[in-house]
C-alpha cells in the first residue's frame, strides 16, 4: 500500500507492506537512530514522535503514520545534543543504545511537563530502559539541564497541574497499544 | 553507529530454526519445501555445513574451552539449539520458509538438574573428536569440562580446633545481561575475497580465531570489525551469533545479517552460570577466622565455553578477602555439562557466586559469635602487604580495605541502623554488609596492545584492539594519552577494532580495559613523546635531553630556540624514518584486585516479603581513579544489575527444560522506578604496576548486593536466604516458616 509520511519535516511517500511497523519504516529511511531491544513493548530504545507525542514505534503499524507526521532522534538534532551533553558529562552515556529512545522521550516530557517533579520524571520515563547507567546519572543529567532551562519568574509550583497531565499521559500510553 | 545500522544494503535476512527438545538426535530433515519459498537463498542444515569441531568462548591462549560444537550438529543440546538456517531476501519469506522445513527427532533422556551431571550415564558430549582445552581437566565421558582441588594448610586439623564451624550450601542461578543491543553481526567478501565479518562482540580477535576454526579456513581469510557495541557485560565475550552469516556468506558469497530477537538473546544467548557453593568456615569465639573450604559446582549448560573459567573465580576473588587471618584454605571447583542452553561471561565471572556464599556464611557466623558483622571483617579482612595464598600467591600492594569500611560505615550511619527498626507501619528497616574484590586482568595470559601515531599538525591516532563494550573506555584511555602527551583529549582520535588495523588484544574482559590496556597506551606514549623530542633536537641542533616539550612547543633550554608540534609534525611529513608511530604493550606478571564495601538498607513488609532497597552505600578501592564521573556510573549501573540479581533475576524452566522467562515481561530487569538512594565513594590505593596507579572497576561492582541484601534481610526476619533471587515470595515463606518453628519451640 501507498502511505505519505512527514518524517522530520520532509514528505516521503512510499509503498509499503500493510502489516510493516513504524519501526522498520524509520530504519529503512535511514532514521537508524530507532532502535528494537524487544518484542514486547518493554524497553523504549524504539521511542518516536507521532504528530509530536511519543509512541513505542515497534508497536505502531507504517500504515497508522499515513498522513501523519513523524519525528525521530535525526529531526532533533540540536536539541538532542543540548541535552546530550548534559547527559554526557555526568558520565550517563555508557553504550549510548538506549540514549535515541530516551533523549526522544526526555524531550517529549519538557514540552509536555512544567517544573516536574522526581516522581513525575521517573514516572514519564519509566518506560525507557537502560543496563549500563543505573539511572542515577541520567537523574543529575536531567535535573541539571532542567536548571539550565529554568527561567527564575518561572519557578512556581505547578504540581497538580502537572498531575492531571501525567494521567492523561498514562492513558495516552495504554491506549496506544491497541493500535 | 552500531552493528545493525552498519549492515550492508539489501543483505540476506538470516533466522534459525530451533529444537523444541532438550536433548534429541535429528532422525531426519527435509528442507526441500522450505526452499522453495520465493526469496529464500539457502537453507542449511548439519549437512551442508562444514563439519569442524569449535568453541565459541572468546578465551586468551593457551585454549581454555573445550573444542565441542560445529556450526550446526545433528545432535541437539538444549531447547533452543539451532537445528537450520534460513537466509532470504526478506524476514518474511526467511520465517515462512522456517515453517516449511520438516523434522524428526529421536528424543534422548535430558540431564535438566546439573547436580545429577557428572559420572551420568546420559553423555552430552559422547563424541569422540570432543576435545579438551589446554589445561582444564575435563573428560567428556564424565560429562566434565573442569576440575579443580587445592589447598593450603591443613583445614580438617584447623577445623577441629575451632570454637565455632559453619557449613552452609547455597544457590545461584542463571541471569541475563540483558545488555539493551541484542546479539547481532553481518558479513560480507571483500574485493579480494576474504570474509568479513562485522559484530557486536567484545573479543574481535578471538572471533576471528574461532570461525576460521569452524569453517576449516585460514585466519588470514578473516577479518572482524567491532563498531561501537550497545552493551555487554560479558555477553558478547562469547561469539553468538557470528557463526550464521559467517557461514552463510562463506557459501553464497552474498552478504548476510542476523539480529536476535529480545527472545533468542534470553533463550539462546551466554547467561550467568548456575552454581552451587558449599562453605565451610570455622572461627574463634573472639571472632578470629582460621579456615574456609568451599566446594564449587558449577553448570556450564550444553557448550563448555566459558565453563572452565568462571568457576575458579569464586574461590579465587572471594577467599583472599579473609587473607588477614586464616591459616588454611581448600577450593575444590567440577563444572558440569547440563541440557541448559550454554552459560557464558557476565560481570563478575563467577566471583559474584562464590562471594555471595562466603559473605552470608560471615555474617551467619558473625550472628552466631554475636559480634557486629562489620567487627568481624575489620579483624580479620586483607590488609596492604598480606600475601593472597588463595590468589596465585600475590601480595597486596595496593588495599585499602579497611578505610572502605571505615568509609561506608559512615556513610551508612552503621553504628545506629545495624541491626534493623520497627516502623509504625509495621514495615522493618534494616542493614547488611557485604565486601567484595575482583581482578585487573588475566596475569601472564591477557595481552594488550596499543599504537599511537602521530598525523600532520600534531595531532593523534590512538589504536587499540581492545573493545570499549560501552563503558567509555576508549575515552579513559584516550585521557591517559593525553595526560602524557600532554595535549587536549580532543587531539586524539581513537579508533574502533579492525583486526585488519589494530594491534592484537585479548579482548575487553576480566576488567582489562583500564589497567592492561591503560599500562600499554602509558608505554606507548611515553615512547612516542621521547621520539618527538629526539627529533625536535636534530632541528633545533641540539642534544635530545636539553629539549622541553609542554605538548605544544618544543624548546631547546640550552639555546632558547623553539618549535611548534605542529611545525615538527609537518616537516616530518617528508623524509622521516617512521618513528611518527609507536607500538607498546604487553601482559602483566600480576593481576591487582580492586576492592570495595557494599551497605544496604532495605525496607521490608513482613505481611508481604516485598522488600525494597532504600539505600545503597558503597567505597571502593580501584586504584587512583582516572575518570571521577565515569567509574561513578560505572559503579552504580553495576550495583543496579546486583539489585536485580539479588532480588527478582534469574532464569527458570518446566520440566521439560523450556525456559521460563523469553523477554522483558517475564524476565524483569531494574527499571528507573527501582532505584535507591546510591552513594558512592572511593578511597585511593597506589596500585605501583598500574597506570597512574590504577586498577580496575568493570567487574566489581556487582559483587555486594546479593550478599548485602541478603544480609539485610537476616537482620529484618532472622532468615538467611541460601538461593537467589530472593523473591518477595521466598521472604515471605522464610517469615512463615520461622514463626512456625518458633511455636513448635
Ligand atoms: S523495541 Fe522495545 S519497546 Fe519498542
Ligand atoms: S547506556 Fe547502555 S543501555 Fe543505557
Amino acid at each position: 500500500m501507498e502511505i505519505k509520511v512527514k518524517l522530520n519535516g520532509k514528505w516521503i511517500v512510499d509503498n509499503i507492506d500493510p502489516d510493516m511497523l513504524l519501526l522498520d519504516f524509520c530504519r529503512a529511511h535511514y532514521c537508524k537512530s530507532v532502535k528494537r531491544g524487544c518484542e514486547t513493548s518493554n524497553c523504549g530504545l524504539c521511542t518516536v514522535w507521532l504528530d509530536g507525542k511519543p509512541v513505542l514505534s515497534c508497536n505502531v503499524l507504517a500504515a497508522r503514520a499515513d498522513g501523519h507526521e513523524v519525528t525521530t532522534l535525526e529531526g532533533l538534532q540540536e536539541e538532542a545534543k543540548e541535552f546530550g551533553m548534559f547527559l554526557a558529562r555526568e558520565g550517563g552515556e555508557q553504550c549510548g543504545f538506549c540514549n535515541p529512545g530516551f533523549i526522544m522521550n526526555v524531550l517529549a516530557m519538557k514540552r509536555e511537563l512544567d517544573n516536574p517533579t522526581d516522581e513525575e520524571i521517573l514516572e514519564y520515563l519509566a518506560g525507557n530502559l537502560c543496563r549500563c547507567s543505573g539511572y542515577a546519572s541520567h537523574m543529575r543529567a536531567i535535573h541539571k539541564w532542567l536548571d539550565s532551562k529554568k527561567e527564575a519568574a518561572q519557578r512556581e509550583d505547578h504540581i497538580p497541574e502537572n498531575r492531571e497531565k501525567m494521567l492523561a499521559h498514562r492513558l495516552s500510553k495504554r491506549t496506544q497499544k491497541h493500535w | 553507529m552500531y552493528a545493525e545500522d552498519l549492515a550492508p544494503e539489501n543483505c540476506l535476512v538470516i533466522k534459525l530454526l530451533r529444537s523444541p527438545h532438550a536433548h534429541a538426535m535429528i532422525r531426519s530433515i527435509d528442507t526441500s519445501k522450505a526452499k522453495l519459498v520465493p526469496g529464500v537463498e539457502c537453507v542449511l542444515t548439519y549437512k551442508d555445513v562444514p563439519q569442524h569441531r569449535f568453541t565459541q568462548a572468546g578465551q586468551t591462549y593457551l585454549e581454555a574451552s573445550p573444542y565441542d560444537r560445529y556450526i550446526l550438529d545433528r545432535h541437539l543440546r538444549f531447547v533452543g539449539d539451532e537445528v537450520a538456517i534460513v537466509a532470504a531476501d526478506t524476514e518474511k519469506a526467511a520465517n515462512k520458509a522456517l515453517k516449511l522445513i520438516k523434522v524428526e527427532y529421536d528424543i534422548l533422556p535430558a540431564i535438566l538438574d546439573y547436580r545429577e551431571s557428572l559420572d551420568n550415564e546420559i553423555l552430552i558430549h559422547p563424541e569422540e573428536d570432543w576435545t579438551e582445552s589446554d589445561w582444564s581437566h575435563g573428560d567428556n565421558k564424565r560429562n566434565s569440562v573442569y576440575h579443580e582441588d587445592i589447598h593450603v594448610g591443613d583445614v580438617d586439623a584447623i577445623f577441629a580446633e575451632c570454637d565455632e564451624v559453619l557449613e552452609e550450601s547455597y544457590h545461584t542461578i542463571e541471569d541475563q545481561q540483558a545488555m539493551m543491543e541484542p546479539f547481532t553481526a553481518n558479513c560480507w567478501m571483500d574485493t579480494f575475497g576474504r570474509l568479513v565479518i562485522q559484530s557486536a562482540t567484545q573479543i574481535p580477535f578471538h572471533v576471528r580465531r574461532n570461525m576460521a576454526t569452524a569453517l576449516g579456513i585460514p585466519k588470514s581469510k578473516i577479518r572482524v570489525i567491532k563498531p561501537r557495541i550497545g552493551g555487554g557485560f560479558g555477553a558478547k565475550q562469547t561469539a553468538v551469533v557470528e557463526r550464521f552469516p559467517a557461514v552463510v556468506t562463506w557459501l553464497t558469497g552474498k552478504p548476510s545479517k542476523i539480529y536476535y530477537t529480545r527472545e533468542e538473546t534470553m533463550i539462546a544467548g551466554s547467561a550467568r552460570h548456575e552454581m552451587r557453593v558449599q562453605v565451610k568456615l570455622g572461627a574463634m569465639k573472639d571472632g578470629t577466622i582460621r579456615a574456609i573450604e568451599m566446594h564449587v559446582l558449577s553448570n556450564t549448560g550444553a557448550y563448555g565455553e566459558h565453563g572452565p573459567t568462571t568457576i575458579g573465580l569464586a574461590g579465587h576473588k572471594s577467599i583472599p578477602l579473609y587473607g588477614g587471618k586464616y591459616e588454611a584454605f581448600r577450593f575444590v571447583a567440577d563444572t558440569v555439562y547440563s541440557n541448559h542452553p550454554s552459560a557464558g561471561a557476565y560481570r563478575g565471572y563467577g566471583a559474584p557466586q562464590g562471594i555471595f556464599a562466603l559473605e552470608n556464611t560471615v555474617n551467619l557466623m558473625a550472628a552466631r559469635l554475636g559480634i557486629d558483622p562489620t567487627k568481624i571483617r575489620e579483624m580479620n579482612m586483607l590488609h596492604e602487604g598480606d600475601l593472597m595464598t588463595a590468589y596465585n600467591n600475590e601480595t597486596a600492594n595496593a588495599c585499602a580495605l579497611d578505610q572502605c569500611m571505615a568509609r561506608c560505615k559512615e556513610m551508612m550511619d552503621w553504628d545506629n541502623k545495624f541491626p534493623a527498626k520497627v516502623l509504625p507501619n509495621g514495615h522493618i528497616r534494616s542493614v547488611g554488609v557485604a565486601m567484595a574484590m575482583q581482578g585487573s586482568c588475566i596475569n601472564y595470559i591477557d595481552e594488550a596492545n596499543v599504537t599511537i601515531k602521530m598525523n600532520d599538525d600534531g595531532f593523534y591516532s590512538l589504536l587499540v584492539g581492545s573493545t570499549d563494550m560501552g563503558t567509555g573506555s576508549d575515552t579513559i584511555l584516550a585521557q591517559m594519552a593525553a595526560d602524557v602527551l600532554e595535549c587536549d583529549v580532543d587531539d586524539i582520535v581513537a579508533y574502533g577494532v579492525d583486526t585488519d588495523v589494530s594491534p592484537y588484544d585479548s579482548g575487553s574482559y576480566a576488567s582489562s580495559t583500564t589497567y592492561l590496556t591503560g599500562n600499554a597506551v602509558v608505554k606507548a606514549a611515553e615512547q612516542l613523546r621521547l621520539n618527538i623530542t629526539e627529533q625536535a633536537a636534530k632541528i633545533l641542533e641540539c642534544q635530545k635531553d636539553e629539549v622541553e616539550f609542554d605538548g605544544k612547543v618544543l624548546t631547546c633550554v640550552r639555546t632558547g630556540a623553539s618549535m611548534t608540534l605542529k611545525d615538527l609534525a609537518n616537516q616530518l611529513q617528508g623524509g622521516s624514518d617512521g618513528w611518527l608511530s609507536v607500538t607498546a604493550g604487553g601482559n602483566s606478571p600480576v593481576s591487582p584486585p580492586p576492592y570495595m564495601v557494599g551497605m544496604a538498607e532495605i525496607d521490608l513488609d513482613p505481611e508481604t516479603g516485598k522488600v525494597v532497597p532504600i539505600k545503597y552505600t558503597t567505597c571502593v578501592d580501584c586504584g587512583t581513579v582516572v575518570n571521577p564521573n565515569l567509574a561513578r556510573v560505572q559503579t552504580e549501573g553495576g550495583l543496579m544489575q546486583g539489585l536485580g540479581m539479588a532480588l527478582y533475576e534469574g532464569q527458570s524452566y518446566t520440566d521439560e527444560g523450556v525456559n521460563r522467562m523469553r523477554n522483558f515481561l517475564q524476565y524483569k530487569i531494574p527499571t528507573r522506578m527501582d532505584i535507591p538512594e546510591i552513594e558512592v565513594d572511593f578511597r585511593e590505593s597506589y596500585e605501583p604496576t598500574g597506570p597512574f596507579g590504577a586498577k580496575s572497576i568493570g567487574e566489581i561492582v556487582i559483587n555486594t548486593p546479593s550478599p548485602a541484601i541478603a544480609h539485610a534481610i537476616f537482620n529484618a526476619t532472622g532468615v538467611m536466604h541460601h538461593e537467589l533471587p530472593i523473591t518477595a515470595e521466598k521472604v515471605w515463606r522464610g517469615i512463615q516458616q520461622k514463626k512456625q518453628e518458633e511455636v513448635q519451640a
